[in-house]
């Protein structure tokens, strides 16, 4: 009997009829597209985009050259070079991140004293050449110019939780 | 002189009249194809290309067009750029017995219906040697997929129209659709429900369209019979199942839903209102609904198994086709449905 009943069902074809019902309902169903360059969806305060080196007020850069992001970085991104400075204080010479290496976990900046080393919420950046992926210090300090606002705010709306 | 001057006049009438409406459909359909299938799974679709996107279709074309002819090095190379002339010529020849209007037809054949068989098996021709000349494994195989597909599928397509020729009593095809006339309760698809909905979805086997693009088969055989090709052969390949599909629809408006006539031409409630009026309007309304229906269910039905295509084709469809047409002479001979009117 089952039998019969699904050679019919299968004969006037119902369930491809419901197939044909259930797509033609999506299509006046209302879009959810986010008209991406245009349009974006707003971004969690633990974002983590591209990494940046954050300044004091003062204009001094926070980073003291510890090297305790780039022994804790899993990807080996992370390269320092440091020296004394004429005022007596350590700070890097050299101070890199491979874009390629870095998996934005996130791991420098927790490990970091001073709150130097940063992930902001820049996401949609791009190079044209990729010898363009090792970001320099000077490329780093100034993207935490860049981004200073939204990275003290994102800092100061999570305090509460870390 | 005289002579040669008007056939250069009929050649520009059909470019104006049947080829060039038929590009820029082709054109739009796959505008179309993007926009309905996006809409169907939630998404917009192409809207960057001037407004709305409607420039999209000129976009790709030329981008196909400026793109390299490759010939692969031990392809036939006589056959490989052949082949696709041989896919197109077919879809575009059989609109010459096509009527879309009362009396505008370019060749009124009176084995019309001979013709439009003879002529759309003839574009799987264009395909197998794609599939040969390309020398590669993908292609091959899916030239003879697809070939094994269309060969099976004529069957049921030929017999379903078989049921068509015994209601008309004609092989015209303006004469099959004048014997529809009457409003849409006398057009053959409710005395030949089963035939239509084989002839449709043999319609879809035909142009080897989703579920029954075993041809292309992109995720097991790569691009099947065109994966050797690029550029401007590989956007004839394009136009010719696109043209296919809009024939099969046009055919199966003629065949099964009156052509040209209007459906409330008996409803004298109307009036005297254009509704009722048989034109060319209806005919492209029906076209487009098919052709729509085409999308639909692509968007549906995910892609049948190989066997389950050859399956469906054999072992229902043929029978059924078979007993329908039976049905179809008892309807005549009964006189439920009165032959030729």
């Amino acid at each position: 009997m089952n039998k019969i009943i699904r050679y019919f069902k299968s004969l006037l074809m119902i369930e491809l009829f419901q197939g044909l019902s259930v797509t033609i309902k999506h299509m006046f169903k209302p879009k959810v597209t986010v008209f991406y360059p245009e349009e974006k969806i707003p971004k969690s305060n633990r974002f983590r985009g591209i990494p940046a080196l954050r300044r004091y007020t003062n204009g001094e850069e926070r980073c003291i050259g510890c090297k305790l992001c780039e022994a804790v970085c899993p990807a080996l991104a992370i390269s320092i070079d440091s020296e004394m400075r004429s005022d007596g204080s350590r700070r890097t010479t050299l101070y890199e991140i491979d874009l390629f290496k870095c998996i934005f976990c996130g791991f420098c900046e927790e490990s970091c004293p001073v709150d130097s080393i940063v992930l902001t919420d820049f996401a949609d950046y791009h190079m044209e050449d990729p010898k363009e992926s090792v970001l320099n210090k000077q490329q780093l300090l100034a993207l935490g110019d860049r981004f200073e606002q939204s990275i003290s705010k994102n800092r100061q709306q999570d305090a509460a939780y870390r | 002189m005289d002579a040669i001057l008007e056939f250069i006049w009929l050649l520009i009438r059909i470019g104006l009249f049947t080829l060039l409406p038929l590009i820029l459909m082709v054109a739009y359909y796959t505008y179309a194809e993007r926009k309905v299938i996006g809409a169907m799974q939630s998404r917009i679709g192409p809207n960057r290309v001037g407004p709305l996107g409607l420039f999209q279709p000129f976009a790709d074309v030329i981008k196909l067009l400026l793109k390299e002819i490759i010939l692969p090095k031990e392809a036939n190379r006589y056959l490989f750029l052949i082949a696709p002339i041989l896919a197109i010529a077919p879809a575009f020849g059989v609109w010459a017995v096509v009527p879309v209007g009362d009396g505008l037809v370019w060749a009124d054949l009176n084995a019309g219906v001979l013709y439009v068989l003879a002529l759309s098996s003839m574009g799987v021709y264009g395909i197998i040697l794609a599939g040969w000349a390309s020398n590669s494994k993908y292609a091959l195989l899916g030239a003879m997929r697809s070939a094994a597909q269309v060969v099976s599928y004529e069957i049921a397509l030929g017999f379903s129209l078989l049921g068509v020729m015994i209601l008309a009593g004609s092989l015209n095809l303006q004469a099959i659709v004048n014997a529809q006339s009457g409003g849409m309760l006398d057009w053959y698809w409710l005395p030949l429900l089963p035939m239509f909905l084989i002839f449709f979805i043999s319609a879809l086997a035909e142009t080897n369209r989703a579920p029954f693009d075993m041809a292309e088969g992109e995720s097991e055989i790569v691009a099947g019979f065109h994966v050797d090709y690029a550029g401007a052969s590989f956007a004839v390949f394009f136009l010719a199942e696109y043209a296919n599909m809009i024939l099969m629809s046009a055919l199966t408006a003629i065949f099964f839903f009156g052509g040209w006539l209007s459906p409330f031409e008996g409803w004298a409630f109307l009036g005297d209102s254009w509704l009722r009026d048989s034109s060319i309007f209806w005919f492209l309304a029906k076209l487009v609904f098919f052709m729509f229906n085409f999308l639909w269910i692509r968007a549906t039905f995910p892609r049948y198994r190989y066997d389950q295509v050859m399956r469906l084709g054999w072992k229902v469809f043929i029978p059924i086709t078979m007993v329908w047409m039976l049905v179809a002479a008892l309807f005549v001979f009964n006189g439920i449905v009165v032959r030729g009117a």
